[in-house]
């Protein structure tokens, strides 16, 4: 191949990587910003003004269901039918929780066990669990110490501490 | 907000016709937002652009604080998305079966929309059963789509049932005041005798008694209390729990 010189080589081989190696950071620029302008121009847009989405203030409502705040379809009367007997209680509260949600109701959970039982066992429980981390002298006096009608704790021995040889 | 809700004061409890017009102007604040209540077009009511036409025959009823719509009667059920319906499987086909709700095509319900169902452990629906279950997708350009669990995946009471008892047809009004909340019919036909029902949106209804004769009571009872003033039904309802006693 002759060299003819650079005025020779096709653009597009000068565009390539190793062609752009020798050049400044200028000239390297430039060619990206032609290389740019090429691509944008060729880019199709749409020649309109700017519209902007209405904001729609009637909204359509398909179903009649939440017009009439219709209850649950299935029903059983005079218990028939437990099971449906519970979902209609279950699928009917849960519509009326909806709507008083926003009266800000402290209301009662549903519940397993009563609140006396849980304080029962919470008694129980924190003993029990004192006992489990008591050190090994102290068991006994966790379990022995007994309450009068006054919740005074009586019969409290004296802790065992180390006692120092008198002689 | 006001003159928005003046013009549909007035009318409110009075027979409109397809083809009325509600149109406003709604003002506009100095920095151009508007700011209205949305207003809510139940049935009947179609918007326009800006406004809101008629499309069916009946009264306008009211909820505030911003619903409208026009109570009417029919009898063909139109699918709308949301609704509880009971459909009768025609077909099964693959992954899905074909439900028929009553409407102008059939629904489709996929094998996998049941509680509990996965592609090995498939529910045990046979063609014939009846199906409760609620509408997905239902609009005029799309073929139905029913699912028997909601949204968290729990059946509540919809899927397959009905073992016994009899599948009968109302119109759409009568289902309506049927389900409405606190149901005067319903109340009345409690008294009666124990039963279970079940009300589809299509107007369908599904009914069951200790026996097949308590049964039969029901669906003429509920046939022919549609076009009954509360006096005469009271009064039926009475002569029917001292007949059947």
């Amino acid at each position: 191949m002759a060299k003819d010189g650079a005025a020779k080589l096709s653009k597009n081989l000068l565009r390539m990587k190793f062609m752009q190696r020798g050049l400044d950071a200028e000239l390297k620029k430039q060619l990206d910003e032609e290389e740019k302008r090429i691509i944008s121009d060729e880019h199709w847009f749409l020649d309109l003004p700017e519209l902007k989405a209405k904001e729609n203030h009637i909204i359509e409502e398909r179903s009649c269901v939440p017009c009439e705040d219709l209850v649950y379809g299935r029903m059983s009367f005079r218990g028939f039918n437990p099971e449906v007997e519970k979902l209609m209680l279950l699928m009917n509260t849960h519509k009326e929780e909806e709507e008083d949600e926003e009266e800000d109701d402290v209301s009662r959970m549903e519940t397993d066990i009563t609140d006396e039982e849980m304080a029962r066992r919470y008694e129980s429980l924190v003993e029990s669990m004192r006992k489990k981390f008591a050190k090994k002298r102290n068991r006994s006096t966790v379990t022995k110490s007994e309450e009068d009608v006054n919740c005074n704790v009586v019969g409290d021995q004296p802790k065992k501490v180390f006692l120092k040889p008198q002689d | 907000m006001d003159p928005v809700h003046a013009c549909f004061k007035e009318k409110i409890g009075e027979v409109l016709l397809p083809g009325d017009v509600f149109s406003f102007r709604l003002p506009e604040s100095g920095d151009g937002s508007v700011k209205t209540d949305k207003i809510i077009c139940g049935p009947g009511l179609r918007r326009n652009g800006e406004e809101v036409q008629v499309c069916k025959s009946g009264i306008l009823r009211h909820k505030p604080p911003n619903m409208y719509w026009i109570d009417s009667q029919q009898r063909r059920y139109v699918p709308a998305k949301g609704e509880s319906v009971i459909g009768i499987v025609t077909a099964k086909s693959g992954d899905i079966f074909k439900v028929d709700v009553g409407g102008s095509e059939q629904a489709s319900l996929s094998y996998l929309a049941f509680e509990g169902a996965t592609k090995r452990n498939r529910p045990n629906v046979q063609v014939g059963d009846l199906v409760y279950g609620q509408f997905t997708i239902a609009n005029k350009d799309m073929e139905p789509e029913l699912v028997c669990i909601d949204s968290c995946g729990r059946a509540n009471g919809m899927g397959v049932f009905g073992a016994d008892g009899l599948l009968f047809k109302l119109s759409l009004g009568l289902v309506r005041r049927l389900l409405a909340p606190q149901s005067e019919i319903v109340k009345d036909l409690e008294k009666i005798f124990p039963f279970e029902l079940v009300v589809g949106m299509n107007g369908r209804v599904w009914v069951k008694s200790k026996t097949v004769q308590q049964t039969l009571i029901m669906t003429n009872v509920l046939e022919t209390c549609e076009n009954m003033t509360s006096q005469q039904r009271q009064t039926l309802f009475k002569r029917v729990a001292e007949g059947s006693l």
